[in-house]
Parts: structure tokens; C-alpha cells; sequence
């Protein structure tokens, strides 16, 4: 069972052997309007490893995903994605790294102007402009048939349920191969069967894919299927990170009460 | 907070009635608040300005979406613009007749009618009509994309939304402007003309040449072209309120009012100043 302190420590050495993990976050703090979400988190995640944040609603898992992925700035403490700190990065350079990143929103957040073809195509007509038509129309497909969505192709986002617009989101973060994936609640809101089958998406996604994913979640059962490695969030800082084992053996209150009341 | 300090300054968001008298100290506080608020405002626009303009200096250019917009603010706008010129058109004419008359000065009627369309009204009427048009549409519809994380996932897609959604946005109103300026004066001459030839036998040859009579280009080009200005203004104004809407579909609601109303305050502001440096420059 990991605490805090031995992650940053083995984050460090790694860094002097060179073999940094692929995203390492140390002593990230965060406020809104004075109120602490995150106090101090240290995480990291190296390649083929899957990750899950798990924590009560309103402990700061998705802003912990904002922070990594760019979109929010820390207050105080670093985010590293490759070994490269992404402190004061300017937009366009930060976009170098995010191309490296797919990223899942708890609402999939698809572009509600286009088809489910052309939100996936999005990032490809962007960063991939010297791809053909017919090219980037068949990688289109692919990823949406990975994802269990090709027969939606001209269909719009508000014509498809909660769980199919997730997929179509799944599609489209994996659209530029990322090397490293982040899901925000993947099976918020969704009925068990729904969840299980996003959950054996993601597995054959990271087998097939080796990608450093890390996933918010407050679905342990789901948080078991999928990651290697589990955090659990509470009052801004990690209570404890490790295997499930390792938290069924913990002997913290408020370990024992959540997997209790999971 | 910086927002509606603002905007209840220009009244879109009046403070309810009836409220008690405060002591002085609040009240102070509360001036001191707005006053914040108010250049507060102000500051944040300039670093959206200045971020947007960086980002329309340097590739990759959005020129699929430069075109889209061209054609949403231009193409789609053109029949309210041509609607809008037309009946100023005719209520220029009528106002004018009489006046003119009142004074024995009836033959300046195409002159007046010219000068009066292209020099003050033609701008100031397409300046509005398409703040109205074009800010609440583009507010309301970048403000729905913000709460719904959409320009979001634009970022996180590692495309700069500075660049897709608002420079070309606002780009698009300065090209598109002037031209729909042009196309509401000519409806408006066009009407005005037909008004007046309903009443007394005037052919459009007979208006055209007596209203352009000694006309020069400085007199009437910097008058069109100023309307690139209140495009800027409409563009940039409706970008910044809905790129940095807060709060659900009430956040929506509010971002499409002062889009409208901020960029409209602004357009006969700035052309207070435009039309001053217009007489200096082009006497």
C-alpha cells in the first residue's frame, strides 16, 4: 500500500534512471472560491497502466483530470506528461502534448452541430490534413466499429441515447492514437449492462493499445474490471493507492466505509 | 462577478425595486464593486482580444470555417439587411419631402436623401440590425458550447478555439459588414426613390445623377467602410460573452442579452468617435 511520499519518491528516482512515468502529478493544489478540492495529490501512471480515481462526489476527481489534461491551472505543484512539465505552457505548444491525449467528458461533450462521423473525424481533419478523403473517411469507420457505433454514422448527437454518445466520445478520443487516455466517469449514468460493455471497451482498448489511462470513476465495481491500480480521493488528498487487495486490507475508516457502502 | 458588475452598469441587469436605503458605507462599497467590475471587465476583453488575435495571425488557418461564417453572417443576413434598408429607405424619403418642403428646398430632396442613407443611416441601422441578428446567435451559440464543455473538448482536442470559433467569427463580420452596408443602402436609395417618384414624377436616372451630383468617393467610402469597425465590435463582443458563459441555460440566456446589448451600446459609440475622425480626415 502506497502513501503519498513513496509515490513522489519513486516518481523522483525514476527520473533520474530516465525512465519517468508517463504522467506524474506531485503535490497538486487546487481552490474554487476558497474552498480546497485537491490538497496535495501525487499520482502517476506509466505506459499500459490504467489507473482509477475512485472518491465521493465533489472530492475533485474531474478537476484532477482538467489539471492534467490543461484545461484548469493548478495553484500550486506539477504536472508532468512524458517528463515534460506543463506549467506555463502557451496554448499552442500545450496543444503538442495534447495531441498525445484522448480525452473521455463525463458528458462525452460531442459537437452537437455535426454527425456522429464528423464529430470522430474532427481531430483528423485538424491534425491530419494531409491524410485523403477516403482515407480518413475509412479510419472514421474503424474507430466508430471499435466502438460499437458504425451503423451511426449520419446520425446526430441528440439522436442517440447517453451511452451510445459516450462510445461516439470514446471513438473520437482515440481518433489521433493517443498514448495516453483519460476518462472522466466513462459509465455515469448508465445501466449495468451499458457499464459492462464500456468496461469491456476499455479493456480491449488497453490491451490492444498499451496506452498510460487513467479513469474517474465512482464505480468501484467497474474501477475493479478495468484498472491495474486504484486511488481513492478524499478530502483533496489520496486516503490510499494501491491494488483492490491492498484496500480491502486497509485498515482506514473511510477506505473500509466506501468499499462497505460500494 | 466582473461581468455583472458591467452589465448592470449599462443597465441589462437593473437592480431589483424597492429595496431599502442602505448606509453610505454599502453604498460606497458597493460603487467601489462596480467600478471593479467595470474595468475588470474591460481587462479581460483585451487579453481575449489580444489571445484571439495571436491566434488569427498564426497557422493553421480555419479557412473551411472562415467561409461558413462568411456565409452565415453575410448570405443569411442580407434579407433582414435588405428589409431593414428598404423601409429606412422610405421613412427618410417621407421625413425628408416634408422638411424639404417646409424650407422651399424640395429639389435637394435626392441629395439629401443620398447623404443622409449612405453618410449616417445606412451604417448605423446595418451596424444594429445585424448586432441584433448576428451577436445574439453567435453569443447563444458559443455560450451553449461552453456549458456544455463542448469548447472543451475543442481544447482538449489540442485545437485552439481561440482560432476556430472566435477569430474566425470575428473576421467574418469585419469583411462582412461594409458589403452589407452597400446592400442597405442601395435598398434604401431604391425605396426612397420609389416613395418620392409615388408622389411627384422623378426617374431614377433624375435621382441618381442630382443625389451623386459633386459626390466624391471621400464622401462616401470611409462612411461604408467604418462599418468594418462595428463588425469588430459585434464579432468581438459576442465571442467574448459566450466563450466565457457560466451557469446552464440561465448563463445562455444572459450571454445572447449582452451580446446584443453590450455590442450595440458600443457600435454608437464608437461611431461617435468614427464619425468626428471622419470629418477631420476627409473634410
Amino acid at each position: 500500500m502506497a502513501t503519498a511520499y513513496d509515490i513522489a519518491t519513486k516518481q523522483a528516482d525514476l527520473e533520474k534512471d530516465g525512465r519517468a512515468p508517463v504522467v506524474a502529478v506531485e503535490n497538486l493544489q487546487k481552490a474554487f472560491a476558497g474552498h480546497k478540492v485537491l490538497n496535495g495529490i501525487s499520482l502517476s501512471v506509466d505506459r499500459g497502466e490504467t489507473l482509477a480515481v475512485l472518491g465521493r462526489s465533489g472530492t475533485g476527481k474531474s478537476v484532477l483530470l482538467r489539471l492534467i489534461i490543461g484545461l484548469a491551472k493548478p495553484d500550486s505543484g506539477s504536472i508532468r506528461i512524458q517528463g515534460q512539465d506543463i506549467e506555463g505552457l502557451a496554448l499552442d505548444r500545450m496543444g503538442e502534448i495534447r495531441k498525445k491525449m484522448g480525452f473521455l467528458f463525463q458528458q462525452a461533450a460531442l459537437y452537437d452541430s455535426l454527425t456522429v462521423a464528423e464529430n470522430v473525424a474532427f481531430p483528423l481533419e485538424h491534425h491530419r490534413r494531409e491524410m485523403p478523403r477516403p482515407e480518413r473517411a475509412d479510419r472514421v469507420m474503424q474507430l466508430l466499429a471499435e466502438v460499437g457505433m458504425e451503423g451511426a454514422l449520419k446520425k446526430m448527437p441528440s439522436d442517440i441515447s447517453g451511452g451510445m454518445q459516450k462510445r461516439v466520445g470514446l471513438a473520437r478520443a482515440l481518433a489521433l492514437e493517443p498514448e495516453i487516455l483519460l476518462l472522466d466517469e466513462p459509465t455515469a449514468g448508465l445501466d449495468p449492462i451499458s457499464s459492462g460493455e464500456i468496461d469491456d471497451l476499455i479493456l480491449k482498448l488497453q490491451h490492444e493499445r498499451q496506452m498510460a489511462s487513467i479513469v474517474v470513476t465512482h464505480d468501484l465495481h467497474s474501477a475493479r474490471t478495468i484498472a491495474n491500480r486504484l486511488a481513492l480521493l478524499n478530502e483533496g488528498s489520496v486516503a490510499i493507492e494501491g491494488t483492490f487487495e491492498d484496500l480491502q486490507q486497509s485498515d482506514i475508516a473511510f477506505v473500509t466505509e466506501f468499499l462497505k457502502l460500494s | 462577478m466582473s461581468d455583472l458588475g458591467f452589465t448592470a452598469v449599462a443597465g441589462v441587469n437593473p437592480p431589483l425595486p424597492g429595496r431599502r436605503s442602505e448606509p453610505p458605507s454599502s453604498v460606497a462599497i458597493s460603487a467601489t464593486g462596480l467600478a471593479e467590475g467595470f474595468f475588470e471587465w474591460f481587462g479581460d476583453l483585451g487579453i481575449f482580444f489580444w489571445q484571439v488575435l495571436r491566434a488569427a495571425v498564426t497557422p493553421p488557418f480555419e479557412w473551411r470555417e472562415l467561409i461558413r461564417q462568411l456565409d452565415e453572417v453575410g448570405s443569411r443576413s442580407l434579407p433582414l439587411i435588405a428589409m431593414a434598408g428598404g423601409a429606412i429607405g422610405v421613412i427618410v424619403s417621407l421625413e425628408a419631402r416634408y422638411s424639404l418642403s417646409r424650407f422651399g428646398a424640395k429639389s435637394m430632396f435626392p441629395a439629401t436623401l443620398v447623404y443622409s442613407v449612405i453618410q449616417v443611416m445606412g451604417p448605423i441601422i446595418t451596424g444594429l440590425v445585424v448586432s441584433g441578428r448576428v451577436g445574439a446567435g453567435m453569443g447563444a451559440e458559443l455560450a451553449s458550447m461552453k456549458v456544455t464543455e463542448q469548447i472543451d473538448a475543442i481544447e482538449a482536442s489540442a485545437i485552439n478555439p481561440y482560432r476556430l470559433l472566435a477569430a474566425t467569427r470575428i473576421l467574418a463580420c469585419i469583411l462582412m459588414l461594409p458589403l452589407l452596408t452597400l446592400a442597405a443602402d442601395a435598398c434604401a436609395l431604391l425605396t426612397g426613390w420609389f416613395a418620392q417618384a409615388l408622389v411627384e414624377p422623378l426617374s431614377f436616372h433624375q435621382f441618381v445623377s442630382s443625389g451623386f451630383k459633386g459626390a466624391t468617393f471621400s464622401a462616401f467610402l470611409p462612411q461604408t467602410f467604418k462599418t468594418a469597425v462595428y463588425g469588430l465590435i459585434i464579432g468581438l463582443i459576442a465571442c467574448f460573452q459566450g466563450m466565457r458563459t457560466r451557469g446552464g441555460a440561465a448563463g445562455v440566456g444572459r450571454a445572447a442579452t449582452n451580446s446584443v446589448v453590450l455590442a450595440s451600446l458600443f457600435l454608437i459609440l464608437a461611431d461617435v468617435v468614427m464619425v468626428k475622425f471622419i470629418l477631420v480626415v476627409f473634410p
